[in-house]
């Protein structure tokens, strides 16, 4: 793993914790959707915050998917997940959400997680190519 | 809104969510390292590539469904409350299918982090 690839994961999570609260803050304005009123989604897209929430989750994404392309859906899911630390502490700060001593547990826990998975290899070499290279190993 | 009406949301969210992760980590398996790949062949190229791959589609295609659920799911209750509960039973729902479907070899340190992850997820649901 190099620093680029570090930055792309770090990226990833501020990008996705940014658009989550977005999100929760312009569906806020609309009251609940159901299938009566379901055309209230077409007016949220025009809304501000929706909007940057859309824009955010472009960012996300876009990171998101070059990371899966240098490692293992199973090595980026929990190594980003410090996004919903993040996400926690945005929601108590811009929308006033309550963050008790349960919320800090769990947040702890994300964070060990985190560090489990983030100290591991990322990607998972395919058989055929670990068989590959060992007698190249022997030979040197 | 009734607390069925909001696990059913979160369901939908997991289910589409999770085949469109593991259709888009195929995908991305498939097409290689994107950084390498615009230094060698340039931005435009990437794009192209991406978007030319079906299953990086279809899997944007499930992304989507996931997107506009987890909007409605946001108008039934809080984002404190929805995203974590969705995204806990996801990385439950990934560590599983990446090992079937993409032959991810998720060893101990990988499923200690899920439940882990997971674990923290449903306490800040709380």
């Amino acid at each position: 793993m190099t620093a680029r690839k570090y930055l792309v994961l770090l990226a990833v999570v501020i990008f996705g914790s940014c658009g989550d609260v977005c999100l929760g803050r312009g569906m806020r304005d609309f009251g609940a959707v159901t299938a009566s009123n379901w055309h209230l989604l077409l007016g949220a897209i025009a809304d501000p915050w929706i909007i940057a929430g859309i824009c955010f989750l472009i960012g996300f994404f876009c990171t998101y998917i070059t990371a899966l392309s240098w490692a293992d859906l199973t090595y980026v899911l929990p190594a980003t997940a410090i996004s919903y630390v993040f996400m926690a502490l945005l929601a108590r700060i811009f929308l006033h959400e309550n963050v008790t001593l349960v919320h800090w547990v769990g947040i702890g826990l994300i964070t060990a997680g985190v560090g489990f998975v983030a100290t591991g290899p990322s990607l998972t070499v395919p058989d055929d190519a670990a068989l590959n290279r060992r007698p190249n190993r022997e030979d040197v | 809104m009734s607390t069925l009406a909001v696990w059913s949301g979160i369901a939908t969210i997991v289910v589409t969510a999770t085949a469109g992760d593991i259709l888009q980590a195929g995908a991305m398996k498939n097409i290689g390292d994107l950084g390498q790949l615009r230094q060698s062949s340039g931005t435009l190229a990437v794009v192209r590539r991406v978007a030319s791959n079906s299953r990086f589609m279809l899997g944007l295609l499930f992304m989507a469904l996931a997107f506009f659920s987890l909007l409605v799911t946001l108008s039934w209750e809080n984002v404190s409350v929805v995203g974590p509960a969705s995204a806990s039973l996801t990385f439950i729902g990934n560590a599983f299918a990446a090992r079937i479907f993409l032959k991810e070899r998720v060893d101990h340190r990988r499923w200690l982090a899920a439940l882990f992850v997971a674990g923290g997820v449903v306490l800040l649901a709380r």
